[in-house]
């Protein structure tokens, strides 16, 4: 499997740069680093509202939560959290948060 | 990139039918990573198992799908299949094409990709087979600025609507298919861009009952052309094919490479009827609309004599899917017939579309294709949340258990009830 090195940590990744070990390897440098390579300028508290909502479902539940759920609990429309993550929820904000690669027919 | 050892494959260069191996082999003379696809496939005929990796999540900015990322699982045997990523195109209603628009398209495809194609994907996009991920962004970019072009839809979101080619050639189109495809496709782009449902949603267009498109069998909303008048009879046409004149050959001379006989009208037009509502008066052929299901047969079989009738418009269809998870269903019949007009941009058939999105984005589950969502919570509730009168035409069959709910405001007394005043009637 590959590695990303980014500010002198290294971090285990699928090819298409989700975290393999997730929580366990995720920190504050992961989420500067994505920040890198998903298109966003500045890491805002409405970013940081969205990855929180993300790692406390997934904490609770086992999976992601669906997209209607992430809108309903961070009180953004699907519009506003591709204006913050232009991968969109899946590519986007679940790599930052740290959560597994998204499945099934995509 | 080397040259492979196909044995395997080459033996499907012979044959007939257009080979796919012996068009790859010439398109590896421009593009050596096609080798590598040879390759990789020559190796799972030998394995009998894939050589792909488990899913892929690539894309581009703005977009939550439109691009199936995969990934070989022999990079180092193969690598111009490392990263071998699907572009689905949107596709042109009806896929009528300018050989200046594919050349443009194949252009941009022979720069980004291997050039590989599927025209089409059965949703009905054109898809672009391989590429990498470096490769995403500038080809959407030329696809967008210098074709004017789209990606189609992948994921849990509405996916590429197709229809049949309609109005544009065929006589029994009932509304225009490609109009209200094009349209609708425009009109729910975000919708499409980006996934915000349950599950994936498929629209499909059939313009008649023939269904060119199967949109009652791979759509979860299917709307199929049909109408309400007469069908039209030219009787003159009709003594044309009963005397086997010249030009009018049964079906359009779809059986002539058989010998079935001069055509028997009574026999493959009235005695095949499903309603049995024909009949030939003389040499005259009578049809009793009231009881016609517009089947299309005899239509099909005698086209030059028998047309849809004026009054026309559309029966919507919803909730087909395939087994997974619980069984194949065809689409479930839930408005008989709506009219399909552009010059209300089509708003009829829009709010049917979005009350079942408002309810099944609503309560259907994660990965819950909404026939199934149908099937759990049942007919009369989804009827009910359509603002459909349930009618005999929603059933094949009425029900033969007696499993019947009621709604507590039906029955008289409601559902509070007291034992002991039962008691007093009855003795324990």
């Amino acid at each position: 499997m590959a590695s990303i090195e980014h500010k002198g940590k290294s971090y285990e990744v699928d090819e298409d740069g989700f975290l393999l070990k997730g929580a366990e390897e995720w920190d504050d440098n992961w989420v500067d680093y994505v920040k890198n390579v998903e298109g966003i300028a500045e890491i805002t508290d409405e970013h940081q509202k969205v990855i929180d909502a993300l790692q406390e479902y997934y904490k609770k539940n086992g999976i992601a939560p669906m997209v209607r759920i992430l809108s309903k609990t961070t009180g953004f429309p699907l519009k506003r959290i591709y204006e913050l993550f232009p991968s969109g929820p899946g590519k986007g904000a679940c790599k930052m948060a740290g959560l597994p690669k998204p499945t099934g027919c995509v | 990139m080397a040259k492979h050892e196909t044995p395997l494959l080459d033996e499907l260069e012979k044959g007939p039918w257009p080979s796919f191996v012996t068009d790859l082999k010439q398109q590896a003379e421009t593009k050596p990573e096609c080798w590598d696809i040879l390759g990789q496939l020559e190796l799972s005929y030998v394995d009998r198992i894939t050589h792909w990796k488990h899913g892929g999540i690539v894309g581009v900015f703005g977009y939550g799908g439109g691009i199936v990322g995969r990934y070989s699982d022999v990079p180092d045997k193969f690598p111009g299949v490392e990263h071998f990523h699907t572009v689905r195109i949107a596709q042109p209603s009806g896929l009528y094409y300018s050989t200046e628009n594919l050349r443009a398209l194949m252009d941009l495809w022979e720069k980004y990709g291997s050039g590989v194609t599927n025209m089409h994907g059965s949703t009905g996009d054109m898809i672009f087979l391989g590429t990498r991920t470096e490769n995403l962004e500038p080809l959407f970019w030329d696809l967008t600025h210098d074709l004017n072009q789209d990606l189609g839809g992948s994921g849990s979101n509405l996916r590429t609507p197709a229809c049949c080619l309609g109005e544009s050639r065929c006589e029994w189109a009932c509304y225009d298919a490609q109009e209200i495809c094009n349209a609708l496709t425009q009109h729910y782009q975000d919708e499409i861009h980006r996934p915000a449902f349950p599950y994936k949603f498929k629209f499909k267009f059939s313009a008649c009952p023939n269904d060119c498109v199967a949109a009652i069998a791979r759509s979860d909303f299917a709307v199929i052309g049909t109408w309400k008048d007469d069908i039209r009879i030219d009787q003159a046409a009709v003594k044309q094919y009963m005397a086997g004149a010249e030009g009018y050959p049964a079906n359009g001379g779809s059986h002539k490479g058989g010998n079935w006989g001069a055509f028997d009208i009574q026999k493959e037009v009235v005695d095949l009827c499903p309603t049995n509502c024909m009949w030939m008066e003389g040499d005259e052929l009578k049809i009793d609309n009231s009881e016609c299901t517009r089947c299309m047969h005899c239509i099909n079989v005698m086209p030059r004599a028998l047309r849809p009738g004026v009054e026309k418009g559309a029966s919507i269809c919803i909730g087909a899917k395939a087994p997974i998870l619980d069984g194949a269903q065809f689409a479930t019949l839930v408005i008989p017939f709506i009219e399909v007009s552009a010059e209300d941009e089509f708003g009829e058939v829009i709010d049917v579309i979005e009350k079942v999105w408002d309810w099944w984005m609503e309560v259907g589950k994660n990965r819950e294709r909404v026939g199934e969502t149908m099937q759990r919570i049942g007919l009369p509730t989804f009827l009910s949340v359509m603002e459909v009168e349930p009618i005999p035409q929603h059933v094949k069959e009425p029900r033969s258990n007696p499993y019947v709910f009621w709604k507590e405001e039906e029955v008289p007394g409601g559902w509070e009830r007291d034992v002991v005043e039962f008691r007093k009637k009855h003795a324990a």
